[in-house]
């Protein structure tokens, strides 16, 4: 098999219970991620998402496997892969812009002042923020717009991967369909590698060319890669019209609600890879059964 | 509008108490009695002698007219303008001030960012820290030799533990997510500490340092008092033994005002580093 891009192999993250013994989050998680790529990870908390995301970004340490991205091993934090963070972390002493620029100059050091502050108020603009706003201390502004600077920062520094760590969780509905379309844009822009922790399933296949399945932790493993069918570009309003949508969106739910439990637990072999689920009724549209009642469920390559 | 008006009302009542206080001080001081009411015996007991009194305020101030208009005169060792006195008092304040920040600023970002640090010196500190800083006069006057020197050692040592601990306080407060963005970020070390660390702390490091400011003017009037020879400490005592108690009252109002302005400048200097997360 050709390696992907950022492969993950073997990964398992254990921890002191505090009783002597110790607690397996989990065991064995190897999964692929190809260039350009939009990927979602999907799972009930205490799966260890947020810890694998946090190996990728090489904030912590697994207790054994690798993480490799173009063939390099992954050890400790690197400008190669931009980290949204959930709570923004923005610094509240820098303005929007300087918070841009922050980033943009440690990546681009030999850049001109001017230069890293043209490609940063590029980048702000791109995510909707410009004029007056872009000079605002983050406190000054919405948990929105924060979250909009946030993306600038990780999308103008041009990582090799960029970890979104549930951007959205702390912002309302409305806000976080405008800025989910502005992701979407941005991304297309610049044919980013994207790897992104969610809880909303409806983002996810907005968002996502696949979509991760974790199982229920403790022994979390990730056992389902399932492609989203859906071509692009996608329209929040049409894509639920697409056929494919509630057939996906169904396969996901019955996993969260039921499976990830069912499969918890269960002693995972090295290097097994997600099962891949391809979802497509597209085909079947047109034949005799115009409303399938249950998805077709077809393991391609396997 | 209605802000303005407030404020007008505070200063108003401000000059009011202001006017009210001197006017109820210059009542209560009994007039001296005028020589040609004195009884023989009173003139040959020395009656006619101006007496020692606390002064009025009208006498008050007439000296800090007199003091202000001509600060920097100098007639021999016991008779230097208030300019000069002053000028003695923060260049020592300074100094001492300048080499504690120095040493603590640095010591309290190492005790903040490694804990072993923190917990290996932590005795020492609480030890040291309560120790009145005139304590240390004796020692340091006996190892230094030099009475100026002693008495920028203790301020010195009387401002270190404010700026000491308020520093690792503040290192050691600052934000994981900061941390991790200047990680992500590849920063060098020092980078970090002067990009992050030093901006997410300094509200905290100047709290500190004015705390500082503060108990250093505190100290150097009393340390004065004991190294004597020059500086506003020194003044205030050696009119004490002139008996001369309108300068008194004028230079211990002085210490007053330029406690404040010392204070405010760190009040100044905390509103440009503040940040609201």
């Amino acid at each position: 098999m050709a390696k992907s891009f950022l492969s993950i192999e073997q990964l398992t993250q254990r921890y002191p219970d505090g009783q002597g013994g110790e607690f397996t989050v989990f065991e064995n998680a190897s999964f692929g991620i190809e260039k350009g790529e939009f990927v979602c990870i999907l799972g009930h908390s205490g799966c260890g998402k947020s810890t694998i995301m946090n190996i990728l970004a090489g904030l912590a340490e697994p207790t054994s496997g690798v993480v490799k991205m173009d063939g390099q091993h992954v050890s400790g934090p690197s400008l190669d892969r931009g980290v949204v963070f959930q709570n923004y972390s923005l610094l509240p002493w820098l303005t929007a812009l300087k918070n841009v620029t922050f980033g943009v100059s440690a990546r681009f050091p030999n850049w001109s002042k001017e230069k890293v502050i043209e490609h940063s108020t590029a980048f702000l603009a791109k995510v909707g923020l410009t004029g007056d706003a872009i000079h605002r201390k983050p406190s000054q502004l919405s948990g929105g717009m924060r979250q909009r600077v946030s993306i600038a920062r990780a999308f103008a520094n041009e990582p090799k991967l960029l970890l979104l760590d549930e951007p959205f969780g702390a912002l309302d509905a409305l806000t976080r369909g405008t800025i989910q379309d502005e992701l979407i844009k941005v991304w297309s822009d610049t044919d980013q590698t994207v790897f992104m922790i969610t809880h909303d399933i409806d983002e996810a296949i907005l968002l996502a060319d696949r979509i991760l399945l974790m199982t229920n932790g403790p022994m979390a493993q990730v056992a389902e890669s399932v492609e989203i069918t859906i071509p692009r570009p996608r329209v929040r309003n049409d894509i639920v019209e697409h056929p494919n949508y509630y057939a996906i969106r169904n396969h996901l739910v019955h996993f969260l609600a039921q499976r990830s439990a069912e499969l918890s637990g269960q002693a995972q072999t090295p290097d097994q890879q997600p099962t891949p689920v391809r979802i497509d009724l597209t085909d079947d549209a047109e034949t005799e059964d115009p409303e399938p009642a249950k998805p077709v469920l077809r393991a391609v390559e396997g | 509008m209605k802000a303005l008006s407030e404020n007008r009302k505070a200063a108003l009542l401000s000059i009011l108490i202001l006017v009210v206080g001197c006017l109820i001080w210059e009542a209560s001081i009994p007039a001296q009695k005028a020589v040609g009411e004195l009884t023989e015996y009173e003139l040959l007991t020395g009656g006619g002698q101006p007496k020692a009194g606390v002064p009025p305020p009208s006498q008050v101030l007439g000296k800090a007219w007199e003091q202000l208009s001509n600060p920097f005169y100098d007639a021999g060792p016991n008779d230097k303008g208030i300019g000069i006195q002053i000028g003695y008092s923060i260049y020592r304040v300074l100094t001492g001030y300048a080499l504690a920040a120095a040493i603590a600023i640095p010591l309290g970002f190492l005790i903040g960012m490694s804990s072993v640090a923190y917990k290996a010196l932590n005795p020492f500190i609480q030890v040291l820290r309560p120790i009145s800083p005139l304590a240390w006069m004796p020692l340091a006057l006996f190892v230094i030799q030099d009475s100026e020197m002693s008495a920028i050692f203790v301020i010195f040592i009387c401002s270190i533990w404010p700026m000491l601990i308020n520093t690792a306080f503040g290192v050691a407060g600052v934000r994981e997510d900061w941390v991790n963005v200047a990680r992500t970020h590849e920063l060098s070390a020092l980078k970090t500490a002067f990009t992050v660390i030093l901006p997410a702390a300094a509200p905290t490091i100047v709290t500190g340092m004015r705390i500082s400011i503060g108990i250093a003017w505190l100290v150097i009037v009393a340390a004065e008092m004991l190294v004597g020879g020059t500086g506003i400490g020194y003044y205030v005592w050696n009119e004490w033994n002139n008996l001369d108690l309108t300068s008194v009252i004028f230079s211990i109002l002085m210490i007053g005002v330029v406690g404040m302005l010392l204070d405010s400048m760190f009040g100044l200097l905390q509103r440009t580093v503040a940040y609201t997360e």
